[in-house]
C-alpha cells in the first residue's frame, strides 16, 4: 500500500477529472502517495484562467448523462478542483504538468493553477512512479 | 471525563464519495489518540468505505448503525 498511485490525466472533461479527483482523494485519505501527470486536454483544464469553467463531459455521457451530472451538482457535489485541493491537504499528492504538452498547447508555468506543483518529463514521472500502478484517464 | 469520552462530530450528510472519508480524515488528524469521532453520512458507499479506511489506517470502527438513509459511524482514533 506504500507504493504510490500514479495517474496520467489525458482527458479534460469534468466527468473524467471528477473520477480522477475521487481516486486521488481516496488514496490520500489512506495515506498513499499520489503522483498526477497532466497531459494534453487535462493540462489545458488546469490553466489558471480555465480551471473553473465548464469543461463538458465525455462523449458517452449524452444528454441523459448530462442531466445526471447536473442533478448531482445541484445537490451540492464538490467539484473536482476542490476535491483535489482537499486531497493535497490530506497527504502527499504531487501534480506535475507534462513538458511536451506545455509546448504543444503553448502554456507557460505561470499560466497554471496553483494546484499544479511543477513541470516534468515522462522520465521523471516513471522514476517517481516506482513500482506503483499507472492509471491512464 | 477521560479523553475517550469525548466525541467530535463530522456531518457529511448530503456529500458524495469521497468527501465523507476526506472530511473524517481531516477531522481525526488533529485529535488526540483514543478520542471518538461520530460521523453521519448518506453516501451509500460509506458503509464499506469506513470499514476499509479504518482497517487500512489503524483507527477502530467502534459502532456502525443505519437509520433510513443516514449511516452513523463511531471511530476511535488510533
Amino acid at each position: 500500500m506504500d507504493e504510490p498511485l500514479n495517474l496520467v490525466l489525458f482527458s479534460g472533461t469534468d466527468d473524467r477529472l471528477q473520477a480522477a479527483a475521487v481516486l486521488t482523494a481516496g488514496a490520500a485519505a489512506l495515506g498513499r502517495p499520489v503522483n498526477v501527470f497532466l497531459q494534453y486536454w487535462a493540462l489545458d483544464a488546469f490553466r489558471r484562467d480555465h480551471i473553473d469553467r465548464d469543461h463538458g463531459l465525455a462523449p458517452e455521457a449524452g444528454t441523459e448523462g448530462r442531466e445526471h451530472v447536473d442533478h448531482l451538482r445541484q445537490a451540492g457535489q464538490v467539484g473536482w478542483q476542490e476535491v483535489l485541493r482537499q486531497a493535497k491537504e490530506l497527504g502527499p499528492v504531487d501534480i506535475q504538468a507534462c513538458s511536451l504538452s506545455m509546448d504543444l498547447l503553448g502554456i507557460e508555468e505561470p499560466d497554471l493553477d496553483p494546484l499544479v506543483d511543477g513541470v516534468e518529463g515522462v522520465t521523471a514521472f516513471y522514476l517517481n512512479a516506482g513500482a506503483g500502478q499507472v492509471v491512464f484517464i | 471525563m477521560t479523553a475517550t469520552d469525548l466525541i467530535a462530530e463530522v456531518d457529511a450528510r448530503g456529500l458524495s464519495c469521497p468527501m465523507p472519508i476526506v472530511r473524517t480524515a481531516k477531522a481525526i488528524r488533529d485529535l488526540p489518540s483514543g478520542m471518538l469521532v461520530e460521523v453521519l453520512a448518506t453516501d451509500p458507499g460509506s458503509q464499506r468505505d469506513f470499514v476499509a479506511w479504518c482497517r487500512s489506517t489503524g483507527h477502530t470502527l467502534v459502532e456502525q448503525t443505519t437509520d433510513g438513509p443516514v449511516h452513523r459511524f463511531v471511530i476511535r482514533r488510533k
